[in-house]
């Protein structure tokens, strides 16, 4: 695997893509639904009992032995979740310790990198680790966006992650998965223990699809662990660790809501949308996610469904205390949550029926029979930039650095209702722009763009523009809104300056290559 | 050719958002040597170099040290930092006002709905830019408490620059000068850039009033403007109050008198509390004298921005006490203002019906107003008439024939 100059293909958004990453050959994107898998599912091989433990104790006494045991060597693939967010040790600890051992060149495909990971770019200095496949989010994104790393990254959505490993694009040699909870058969739970994170869904497709797999816990208690979120049968060794993480950063103890005024305006917009669109009625669901603004959106959302007085069937989290207090005013029948991120999102999901774990199979998974992500009513997110085609980028920023992973976004993309939420600009930087940087979302798939100075409908929506006749919301075209913004700014932004090289490739949903990001130039 | 001094304006470090540090150093010789940090260095690098450059020349500064530490600053801000910068260092000459990028909004009316009032730290700009999107009746651009006294010749480069570039959208443009004579060279800035409203601190007498009148009719003389300038002078203490009705007469430009409740308890020597009782006097004072001399009282700000709800009751209180309007300190104070100055449902329908039952009385040539079989009285048909008109302007009634289109 080097970084030899890929042949580049134009792909059906107009963007440049490599035919080849990592030695591997890619499908080109070609359209929202064009492309339609063959063939069969990855499956993990064939394990026997006859090779396990009849008393169900896997336990052995250290990640080193553990990865030992695993058959760890050279070039291999090695994952991580990332339910712990900033506050895990786990996956740098399994890097470090494969540095320890002498391994050289793997691959590290975490679910996400948070910046408590930034040590990994040592590690890629050091040969140990030859290049990263998932979020590459702050100094590790400035470190691939300036070609430091051997390999390309591969950005994936959640669902992207999941449909890479079943449909064998990515094989995963060893996962290693730290558990807040299990016990010695294997069987894991996020939602309990001082580590508690909630649920542990970006574990799940791992645990099922990897050759080995090591679950870490610093937790253990005795056979059952319940729920049983991964389950014992797929495991191979249980590491009984003192820490698996600094439970302060796991998950914040409260969420605050932004106290920004424009954001705010943002927020309340979009509930004011929903509300006079007719999206906000009996029996109707929505995903919000855990930034200021959607926190925001769930508080005014939340008075207007009361108003109405109208329930959800289901809220999707990221759980929040904002989403938990729905569920417990009867708001909603259900939490389908994907992460927890707070102190009463993990009380909640581990003590309350109504709140469930999901796993990005079942409410992300493209290649699937089905995934729920296309029949939730309405989702809010945000952005880095959003063009006049609506068009949207949530990986790079408008210097063309890579700063953000993709997380669920692009999946949500496919709700009944996809809402950005997004300043008209930052600073001096405009948001709303003549072309983004990277597409990480078609232009198709993105129906409302919120601004403090107007909400724009995309003209594919023009049943969503009849049902706002009457609305007191301003309602503006997207390109009177960057023109405004461009004159608040003093004119168009520099566009950046890249290098004619690659660095990381965006994946959509169904695994073909919808944009590639550059070297940035000096 | 000036003798080479040094001068800085704005805000530095990195906690500052919006703003921009600018020292400079002129000489003799050796041109302009820049030196510039941004936070947008690749967005908009050039740009604030073209932008230096040009209004140095401007200000006809061909020598000199410039160092700009930018964190994300608008060209009208830049344009106030370095010109601030530029005077301190002794230059005197050119004329650097931006070009005007935003629409001098149609003139405002002496009754205009003035419900919300929202103020504006002068020296703040990064607050300016989306001041209007939260649509309040009117924005109070503050060189007076709100600005260190180090900072006021900045503060009124800035605001003069907002008034010029800034769309403040549907919102009235008022600006709290400083006291006299400060407050005369905000007016010389201020007065040519065309503001609505000029609201006069710590009014006391009648003179004081005509004195600021005198001093913005000389500057709309010079300037070559005769565009409509109301004037609001700030009651704050008990002299004030006192002279409430001779203040409200002494110009026909004063369009309402407001107070000032933190200066007035401090002269009253009492603590201001959730209910007001202390100042219930003052408050009823000012809205005679403003209702006798035909000009709209306007209520003091309600600080704690936390406690929505309090404002709500103090707004409620002061409707009933005949005040208009109030002053926000925060965006969220906006809408709980106008919320609790406009009537009631159960009001406004029995308005519209009292209103209703007049057109038809006069359609039909008739001196009597009835609803039913109950006579309405001269005085209460002509305060439905006026509550059904500022509930108009409020967006409450429709317009008639009907109801305008949302843009779609």
């Amino acid at each position: 695997m080097s970084a030899s100059k890929p042949e580049l293909v134009e792909n059906a958004v107009g963007r440049r893509v490599p035919t080849s990453v990592n030695g591997a050959a890619q499908v080109p994107y070609k359209g929202v639904g064009n492309h339609v898998p063959t063939g069969r599912k990855h499956a993990p091989r064939v394990a026997s009992c006859a090779n396990y433990p009849a008393d169900g104790n896997k336990l052995v006494g250290s990640i080193e032995e553990a990865l030992r045991l695993c058959g760890l060597r050279d070039g291999m693939t090695i994952s991580n979740h990332h339910h712990l967010r900033n506050g895990d040790r786990i996956a740098l600890e399994v890097l470090e310790t494969a540095g320890r051992m002498g391994v050289k060149d793997l691959m590290w495909f975490p679910s996400a990198s948070f910046p408590c990971q930034e040590p990994v770019m040592g590690l890629m200095d050091a040969g140990v680790v030859h290049h990263i496949e998932g979020s590459m989010n702050g100094p590790l994104g400035e470190y691939c966006s300036r070609g430091k790393m051997r390999g390309l990254g591969v950005l994936r959505s959640h669902g992207g992650r999941w449909q890479a490993i079943q449909d064998d694009e990515v094989k995963i040699d060893i996962a290693v998965i730290a558990a807040p909870s299990a016990d010695a058969f294997g069987n894991a739970d996020g939602s309990h223990g001082r580590s508690a994170c909630g649920s542990l869904g970006f574990a799940l497709a791992d645990s099922m699809y990897a050759d080995k797999v090591i679950v870490v816990t610093d937790n253990l208690v005795p056979f059952p662990c319940v729920p049983w979120q991964i389950q014992g049968g797929n495991v191979d060794y249980v590491v009984p660790v003192d820490s698996i993480g600094d439970p302060s950063k796991i998950v914040s103890g409260t969420t605050e809501i932004t106290r920004s005024p424009d954001r705010l305006k943002i927020a309340e917009y979009v509930a004011r949308f929903l509300r006079d669109a007719g999206i906000m009625k009996e029996g109707f669901s929505f995903q919000a996610g855990a930034g200021g603004i959607a926190l925001a959106f769930v508080m005014f959302l939340r008075q207007m469904m009361k108003e109405a007085a109208v329930r959800a069937r289901f809220v999707r989290g990221g759980s929040t205390k904002y989403l938990v207090e729905l569920l417990e005013d009867g708001l909603t029948d259900y939490i389908l949550d994907g992460q927890t991120f707070d102190l009463d999102g993990v009380r909640s999901i581990a003590s309350n029926p109504r709140h469930l774990a999901t796993s990005p199979f079942t409410s992300y998974n493209y290649n699937g029979k089905g995934c729920f992500a296309t029949f939730v009513d309405a989702v809010v997110l945000g952005a880095t930039e959003v063009d006049v085609h609506f068009n949207a980028n949530v990986v790079t920023h408008s210097d063309g650095r890579l700063l953000h992973g993709i997380g669920g976004w692009q999946n949500c993309l496919f709700s009944g209702c996809t809402i950005l939420a997004v300043p008209s600009f930052r600073d001096r930087i405009p948001v709303i722009v003549d072309e983004v940087t990277t597409i990480v979302g078609p232009g198709e798939m993105v129906d409302v763009v919120a601004t403090e100075r107007g909400i724009a409908v995309n003209p594919r929506r023009q049943d969503l523009l009849d049902r706002l006749r009457g609305s007191k919301l301003p309602i503006r075209p997207i390109q009177e809104i960057k023109d405004e913004v461009e004159r608040i700014c003093g004119g168009k932004p520099r566009p950046p300056s890249f290098a004619d090289q690659p660095v990381a490739v965006v994946k959509w949903v169904d695994g073909t290559v919808l944009d590639t990001v550059w070297r940035l130039g000096d | 050719m000036h003798s080479p001094g040094r001068g800085e304006a704005g805000r530095r470090g990195q906690d500052v958002r919006s703003d921009l540090w600018v020292g400079i150093e002129t000489r003799n010789t050796g041109g302009i040597e820049l030196r510039l940090t941004s936070r947008v260095e690749p967005y908009y690098g050039d740009s604030i170099r073209e932008q230096t450059t040009a209004l140095l020349g401007t200000l006809g500064v061909a020598h000199a040290r410039v160092e700009i530490e930018d964190q994300g600053a608008l060209p009208f801000v830049i344009a106030a930092r370095i010109e601030a910068a530029a005077r301190a260092a002794g230059v005197t000459g050119g004329d650097a006002r931006p070009e005007r990028s935003a629409p001098l909004p149609p003139p405002s009316a002496k009754d205009r709905l003035r419900r919300s009032r929202l103020y504006l730290p002068g020296a703040e700009p990064k607050f300016f830019v989306n001041a209007g999107i939260h649509e309040p009746d009117a924005i109070i651009l503050d060189l007076e408490d709100s600005v260190h006294p180090d900072h006021k010749d900045g503060a009124r480069l800035l605001v003069r620059n907002a008034l010029r570039c800034v769309d403040f959208q549907h919102a009235e443009r008022m600006v709290r000068i400083n006291q006299l004579p400060l407050g005369l060279a905000d007016l010389e800035a201020i007065v040519p850039e065309g503001p609505d409203v000029i609201l006069i601190p710590k009014t006391e007498t009648a003179e004081q009033v005509e004195e600021v009148e005198r001093a913005v009719e000389s500057c709309q003389k010079r300037a070559g403007t005769s565009r409509p300038l109301w004037l609001m002078p700030i009651l704050e203490s008990a002299l004030g109050i006192e002279n409430s009705f001779p203040i409200a007469l002494a110009s026909g430009r004063v369009c309402a008198l407001t107070i000032g409740l933190e200066d007035l308890t401090a002269d009253l020597g009492v603590t201001k509390t959730e209910e007001g009782d202390e100042t219930s006097h003052a408050r009823r004072r000012l809205v005679l004298a403003a209702h006798a001399a035909g000009v709209q009282a306007i209520d003091s700000v309600y600080g704690d921005i936390g406690n929505l709800e309090g404002l709500r009751a103090w707004g409620t209180r002061a409707r009933a006490l005949g005040f208009e309007g109030m002053g926000c300190v925060h965006p969220r104070q906006i809408q709980v203002i106008h919320d609790a100055f406009a009537p009631s449902p159960a009001e406004l329908q029995r308005a519209l019906r009292v209103v209703s039952a007049f057109e038809d009385a006069s359609r039909r040539g008739l001196g009597v107003v009835s609803l039913g079989t109950k006579m309405i009285d001269p005085p209460v048909v002509a305060r439905m008439l006026r509550l059904v008109d500022q509930a108009r302007r409020m967006g409450l009634v429709p317009d008639p024939p009907q109801a305008p289109e949302p843009k779609a």
